[in-house]
Formats: structure tokens, sequence, C-alpha cells
């Protein structure tokens, strides 16, 4: 039994003793020239995600390291990061499947640096506004009291519903930095979501955002944003679809003028 | 105090992901596709000056380069073609109800049968 408590003591201290190596982006506006690379040891827990280290090197290791987050359950869309590279939900990647390699952090890529981890969403921000991801109707007041609607009406948009706001789609995709105009993939999905749902009528009022060339065949349907996006909402699927439905549009206002609203 | 940083998106991007190099693969496959085009439309325009000038573009496409690269065309063609059917279902879903039929479904409904059946209705007509 002595043995038996002894071996799980001397367990225990190599469990506490194993340590993976966080190497994360920093840049202070306020001190730096350029972005560096700063090295962290972070005690090694199979169930941390990656959002645990970085609140680890907060509270114990560098108190100026600033990131973003929020539920860490993958709802909110605060915590996307460069993971080794790619776009993620840092509270959804865990320590186990790097370790004991060192891990990469850096922000979200197409996006300009605030400070470390942090990246300014203003233009994210705006495109997701310029698309009215609300309901329209041409009369301000419900009929009585909702809206109806059949399954197989919620069916259409649902999966184009789950966005959370995350922008990893953005940092996926390789025209976001070339063509400004472009709106990107969650913004063209919401569009997408709205225009598809039975009780909303704001699709004119849409097209006005979407109509520009390069907001909507901006996109050349590389796809990553679909491999990336954390809730299946496919926007690459999504613009597509957006695309088919704008021309339709166009060939339905050359041919039949009279019969735009 | 400096503003945000602007980091620039990687040069080399279409190298660094498997997603980005299929990607780039079905691109460039289209400009065997349109290439080949413009070698039917020159073809069309030998066939207009006469039987002669006709045979001599065949005999010169007997040459085992012309070969090679009529391969390596229908390839990039097979390629293009079949990344798009696949790709067919993303575009334009189809439901019944609640339901989105199964891609696989869609993808020979709307790309593989018209395919066979346009691909058939040549063969026929070239082959009677």
């Amino acid at each position: 039994m002595d043995d038996l408590l002894r071996l799980r003591g001397n367990l225990d201290d190599t469990m506490a003793k194993r340590m993976i190596t966080l190497e994360v982006f920093r840049y202070r506006p306020d001190g730096d020239d350029e972005a560096t690379i700063q090295d962290y040891r972070v005690p090694y827990h199979e169930h941390w995600v990656v959002l645990d280290a970085l609140n680890w090197i907060k509270d114990h290791a560098d108190g100026t390291l600033s990131f973003r987050w929020s539920c860490r359950m993958g709802v909110c869309g605060s915590c996307g990061m460069m993971v080794n590279g790619e776009p993620k939900l840092t509270c959804a990647v865990f320590l186990k499947d790097y370790y004991p390699s060192p891990i990469r952090v850096e922000p979200l890529i197409n996006f300009p640096v605030e400070r470390d981890l942090v990246i300014s969403m203003d233009d994210f921000l705006a495109k997701l506004q310029a698309v009215k991801p609300w309901l329209i109707r041409d009369e301000e007041e419900p009929p009585e009291g909702e809206y109806l609607q059949t399954p197989s009406q919620l069916a259409q948009y649902q999966q184009f519903s789950m966005c959370i706001n995350c922008m990893l789609c953005y940092a996926a995709c390789p025209e976001i930095e070339g063509i400004p105009d472009f709106l990107g993939p969650a913004a063209i999905a919401l569009a997408h979501r709205y225009n598809l749902d039975s009780r909303d009528q704001g699709q004119s009022q849409r097209q006005e955002a979407l109509g520009s060339e390069e907001a909507l065949w901006g996109c050349t349907f590389v796809g990553e944003c679909t491999a990336v996006c954390p809730k299946n909402v496919d926007p690459a699927g999504a613009i597509q679809q957006a695309k088919v439905a704008s021309t339709k549009d166009w060939y339905r206002n050359v041919l039949l003028p009279w019969g735009k609203r | 105090m400096r503003g945000p940083l602007r980091r620039p998106f990687p040069r080399d991007w279409f190298v660094r992901k498997a997603g980005y190099r299929r990607f780039m693969v079905r691109e460039l496959t289209s400009v065997f596709v349109g290439g080949y085009i413009v070698f039917l439309l020159v073809w069309l325009h030998q066939l207009g000056q006469g039987p002669q000038q006709y045979y001599a573009l065949v005999e010169a496409m007997r040459h085992p380069l012309a070969v090679m690269l009529h391969v390596l065309a229908l390839l990039a063609a097979l390629y293009h073609s079949i990344t798009w059917f696949n790709l067919t279902p993303i575009v334009m879903p189809l439901r019944i109800g609640e339901d989105r039929l199964p891609n696989a479904v869609v993808a020979i409904a709307m790309g593989y049968l018209p395919w066979v059946a346009v691909s058939g209705a040549i063969l026929w007509g070239v082959l009677r």
C-alpha cells in the first residue's frame, strides 16, 4: 500500500513537471516598432486548451499579455487566433494535440493588430453592418405577435444562422487582403441567411451592398472558410448560392425591368 | 504611440495548406480547358480551308508531343470537371421539405448523368 502511494506521488510529481512551450506573438504599440515572438514555459495538462495556457501565462508569468476571450465553450467567438498558422478558437484546441512540440500562437491574419493577440475588427463590423443582418419588413409592426414559419422554411437558412462572428473564415481567406471591397465569408453568409428567411423582405436593400462587383465576386471559391468554420456554417456554400441568387436577380432586372419592385 | 500593426497575408499562401494547393491545381487545370477550346477553334478554321490543310494538321497531331499534350489536356479537363461536379451540391443545394438531398445524389443528377448523356450522344453521332 505504501509502495502504491509512493508510486502515485511520483506520478503526480512527473505529471506536474511536464511543461510545454508557447511561442506567443507580442506587439506593444506604445513601445515596439515591430512584432516579436516571446516563449513561455507553461505547465502541461492533458485537459487544457490553448486558452487555458494563455490564461495561465496572464495569471502567473506575464500580466502584460493581451488577448480576447469570454465564454470558454465555443459560443462567444472572441478567442480566435492563429495556432501554428491555422485559424482556431483557442478554447477548442487542446495542448495534447501538439505536445511535446511548442505551439505558436499569433493574432488572426488579415486583421490589423492592436496589441499582442488582439486584432482590430472595425473593418469586419462595417462589412457586417452593410449587409443589414436583421429581419427587414415592409411594415414595421408584426401582425399578431410573431411571424409564423414552418420547419422546412426554417431549414432553408438554419445552417447559416449558426455563425458566431469569430472571424476565423476571414483569416483563412486569401482574397481578403487584396480586395478591400470584398465583404468576406461571414458577412455574405449572414446576408444570405436573411435573404433565405421567409419572414424577411429586405433582399433588394441587401442587394445594394452585395451588388457591387467585388463585394460578392471577390470570392474565387477557395473553400477554406468552410474548412475552418467551427460552427459548420459553410460560408463558401453561402457565397456561391448568393452569387447564383444575385445573377438571377440581375437577369430578372434586365429581361423583366417592369417586374422590379 | 504607434497605430495597429498590419501584417501581410503570406505571399506563398497557395503552397501552405492542402486545401489551398487543391484550389490552385483546380484553377490551373482551367488553362488546359481554355487552351483546348482555342485549339478546337484553330482546327475548325483549318477544316474551312479545305481538305489539304485539314489533313496536314491531322498529320501534325500524330507527333508524340501532340499526343502527350492531348493526354495532359484530357487529364486536366477530367480533374476540373470532376471537382466542379462535386462542388455543384454546395453551390446549388436541393431540398425536399426539411431535408437536403445528399450531395452525391445532387452531383450525379446535375453533373455526372448529363455529362454521360451528352458524351454518349456525341459518341453515338460520331460512331454511327
